[in-house]
């Protein structure tokens, strides 16, 4: 666009307007960048929470943090209604097989955050017998935020990192579109003596015979 | 002699014997011979006036070669605990069950079989409950050793190998530590021994409370993942059409190993993980296990004034934070989707804004130390609680009770619904609001007095039906007294140190103690037994919504499948203590 006909748009509507030009439509970015704009301001997160962290959640989406004034405040309680999956605390074995059964009831495209250290990486209860050391060695995670519990604001900055995130996403390039290459949902794990991983089935009956 | 003396001697008497004096170092009341367990409850409960047997728990002696049971017996009408000790050999570890003397060791008896391994004889449905039917061994038994397994006791050697940090996983000496069964072979189809007892269980109930019409019934399972249930909690539930025929709780889905890592933790180290019991009210939590250690230390009497009173005001905010948290969410499980929680987590966020000046975080506070508290509340917080205590809250809360009490919808969806009577609610050992709203006046800070309870002048909150509408009122009342409390500690807070001295590397010397406050949520209680060394050789917590939640069922039959969310929401359960 020539310098002269830009328009400029304060920085408190940037989220919420979008400007664009002709020559973009040419390019063939004007729907990029319209759907991503949708996207970003439109991510329903899933009500669901796991432990403490949750009770920052849901101080987070209250009225003092008002996670509405990201499009966010639409929490759905049904997985096939939202886009994002915030681990909002420990995540146990026992409750393993569910949480990766929800994952997979979302439709893409989907995110996940891992909200605090326990959905990071286990957190103070990572020894624990019953315990994950992390979400991520399960599902792939998009953002991760430390604290026990992160604040509010931290939550926050979280999804402002996912909403980057969805602005930097090609329609080209992602794979839920793709026929040939979306993801095959992701194994869910069995209860046995221990947590088994489909993955490791092989493993496991050797170990058992041995 | 005082009273319970006289008691003891008398159980002596009469059961020559069945029962003796636990004469080990540090341990009090009675070793009772498992055989007449249930004859010695029986005349505990009928004859002195026991009628209130709040914890259960089980200890592996791995070097004696005994697991035991230990019972914490109380009178509904107030006063110190009677313990009993039942011994039984680690190989053949059978004790017979009280079940149908006290209902309210229901969960907890499951909770020993499951965690420690005692089979509770003539117990109706001695099923793992916090673990997974198939799970391998009993984890809170002295041999048992969990996945990267390190050392007995912390602070472990190798984390500091020459003053450098290392990551355990690198090392992984154990790997994953799992013994298979030998009936298992592979694992796609490995079935677990008593995986389907759950819902033959719960037909089994459902014929006898059916309405004896030859329906169908239907079994529905309410969570772990159910936006009204609180957190991870599942309820398996049959109903007849709309109507509830029986109901079973399942649980564990948040079982965070606390008594294990609190087990292999030094004492002090334990203080942050009793935030996360229940983390709404972090601050009672800390300050249970503070005073359980403090018996242990011989602390009790010597706790500085002014950390006494921090410790009071401190709690009694928690239990305002907690208790406007559980109605703004009552009334969301009512369907009044989140206006009134909103107004409740407003004036929440503002209490939360006074712990994070005076401890450093807003849930997760830390704050209490054994003989003290870690910091002192520092004039403008003070100022902050001034105002709120004085001028706001009680305007607040004023506000949500005209808004919501008298409210027709309200009242309808909540009268005469999940009433638990005051026999019932005593026998299955339910504490806090939920056996108060039965008519049963007792409230630890009452009953047994702690920290400086007896020197403030406030009504211990009592309601007579014992419905879901009076497990609301009660928050209300309770909110009016802990302000009363606040009022007066404000005024009475003296100058002075608040730390008796450094809690730091503490040994404490051998014995048992039972220490219990009241929380928000009820009697929350942290039986620890001691070594000798500076880790405790036994850590239990006796968590308020884990038993509550015994009662859950009897609430819940015979109602409509909507009304149970409103119900669990009413008794108020935070699944890190459910699960602990
Ligand atoms: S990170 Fe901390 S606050 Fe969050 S769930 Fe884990 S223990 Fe709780």
């Amino acid at each position: 666009m020539a310098e002269k006909n830009k328009i400029t748009v304060p920085d408190e509507l940037k989220s919420t307007v979008a400007v664009t030009d002709i020559q973009e439509v040419f390019d063939g970015n004007l729907i990029e960048k319209a759907y991503n704009w949708g996207r970003r301001n439109s991510v329903w997160p899933m009500f669901f929470g796991l432990a403490c962290c949750a009770i920052e959640m849901i101080s987070t989406a209250a009225s003092r943090f008002d996670l509405s004034r990201f499009g966010m405040e639409v929490m759905r309680p049904s997985p096939r209604q939202s886009d994002l999956l915030i681990i909002s605390g420990t995540v146990t074995k026992k409750m393993l097989p569910a949480i990766v059964r929800l994952y997979n009831q979302m439709p893409e495209p989907k995110y996940v955050i891992a909200m605090g250290a326990c959905a990071s990486g286990g957190g103070p209860f990572k020894e624990g017998y019953n315990v994950i050391a992390g979400i991520d060695k399960y599902l792939p995670v998009d953002v991760y935020v430390p604290g026990c519990p992160p604040t509010p604001q931290a939550l926050l900055f979280g999804l402002m990192k996912l909403q980057e995130k969805i602005d930097n996403q090609k329609i080209s390039e992602t794979s839920w579109y793709d026929k040939e290459n979306a993801g095959d949902p992701i194994p869910i794990p069995v209860l046995g003596p221990d947590i088994m991983d489909p993955k490791d089935f092989d493993k496991i009956r050797k170990q058992a015979k041995g | 002699m005082n009273e319970i003396a006289v008691v003891k001697s008398e159980l002596e008497i009469r059961f020559p014997d069945a029962v003796r004096k636990d004469d080990r170092e540090g341990f009090q009341g009675y070793i009772v011979e498992k055989e007449s367990l249930v004859e010695v409850a029986t005349a505990l409960r009928d004859d002195f006036g026991y009628d209130y047997l709040t914890s259960v728990t089980g200890v592996d002696y791995i070097e004696e070669d005994i697991l035991e049971a230990v019972y914490h017996f109380y009178r509904s009408t107030g006063g110190k605990e009677l313990v009993l000790h039942v011994q039984t050999p680690r190989n053949n570890p059978v004790i017979p069950s009280l079940y149908k003397i006290f209902h309210g060791v229901d969960f907890q008896e499951r909770e020993a079989w499951d965690l420690i391994g005692i089979k509770f004889e003539g117990h109706p449905d001695l099923r793992r409950i916090l673990l997974w039917e198939g799970f391998n061994g009993h984890p809170l038994q002295k041999d048992w050793k969990e996945a990267f397994y390190v050392e007995e006791k912390k602070p472990f050697d190798n984390r500091w190998p020459e003053g450098k940090i290392q990551q355990i996983e690198e090392l992984n000496k154990f790997g994953k530590n799992v013994r298979y069964p030998e009936n298992f072979h592979d694992p796609e189809s490995w079935k677990p021994e008593h995986e389907d007892l759950l819902y033959a269980g719960l037909l089994d109930l459902a014929e006898k409370t059916g309405s004896g019409l030859e329906t169908d019934h239907v079994v529905i399972n309410m969570g772990p993942q159910h936006p009204s249930t609180h957190g991870v909690f599942r309820m398996a539930v049959v109903v007849d059409g709309e109507t509830i025929t029986a109901l079973k709780p399942v649980m564990g889905y948040l079982h965070r190993n606390h008594e294990k890592i609190g087990e292999r933790n030094t004492y002090i180290q334990n203080i942050p993980y009793t935030d996360r019991l229940d983390y709404i009210s972090s601050l009672s939590n800390n300050f249970g296990y503070a005073m359980a250690v403090e018996k242990l230390l011989g602390y009790t009497n010597e706790i500085p004034e002014r950390a006494e009173y921090l410790r009071v005001i401190m709690a009694e905010l928690t239990r305002i934070s907690n208790h406007l948290w559980a109605i703004g969410f009552l009334l969301n499980d009512l369907g009044a989707y989140f206006t009134p929680s909103l107004y409740a987590i407003q004036e929440r966020e503002l209490i939360l804004d006074i712990f994070e000046e005076v401890t450093g975080a807003r849930m997760m506070n830390n704050y209490h130390r054994f003989g003290g508290v870690a910091k002192d509340i520092l004039p403008d917080a003070m100022k902050k609680i001034e105002n709120l205590v004085l001028d706001r809250l009680p305007r607040k809360v004023d506000e949500l009770d005209k808004y919501l009490t008298k409210s027709e919808l309200l009242q309808s969806r909540t009268e005469g619904v999940g009433v638990l009577t005051p026999e019932d609610a005593i026998n299955m050992c339910a504490v806090g609001p939920v056996l108060r709203a039965s008519g049963v006046p007792y409230d630890v800070r009452r009953a047994d007095p702690y920290s400086i309870y007896d020197r403030f002048d406030f009504d211990v909150a009592v309601r007579y039906h014992g419905d879901t509408y009076d497990r609301y009122l009660i928050r209300m009342d309770e909110i009016h007294q802990s302000l009363r409390i606040l009022q007066q500690a404000l005024k009475d807070i003296p100058e002075g140190p608040i730390l008796l001295r450094n809690p730091y590397n503490i040994k404490a010397p051998k014995g048992e103690a039972y220490g219990r406050v009241e929380g928000p949520k009820g009697e929350l209680g942290f039986y620890i037994v001691s070594d000798g060394t500076s880790n405790p050789y036994r850590y239990h917590v006796r968590s308020p919504s884990f038993i509550n939640l015994t009662g859950l069922e009897k609430m819940c039959v015979g109602q409509k499948v909507a009304d149970v969310v409103v119900i669990l929401g009413s008794i108020d359960i935070i699944l890190g203590e459910v699960d602990r």
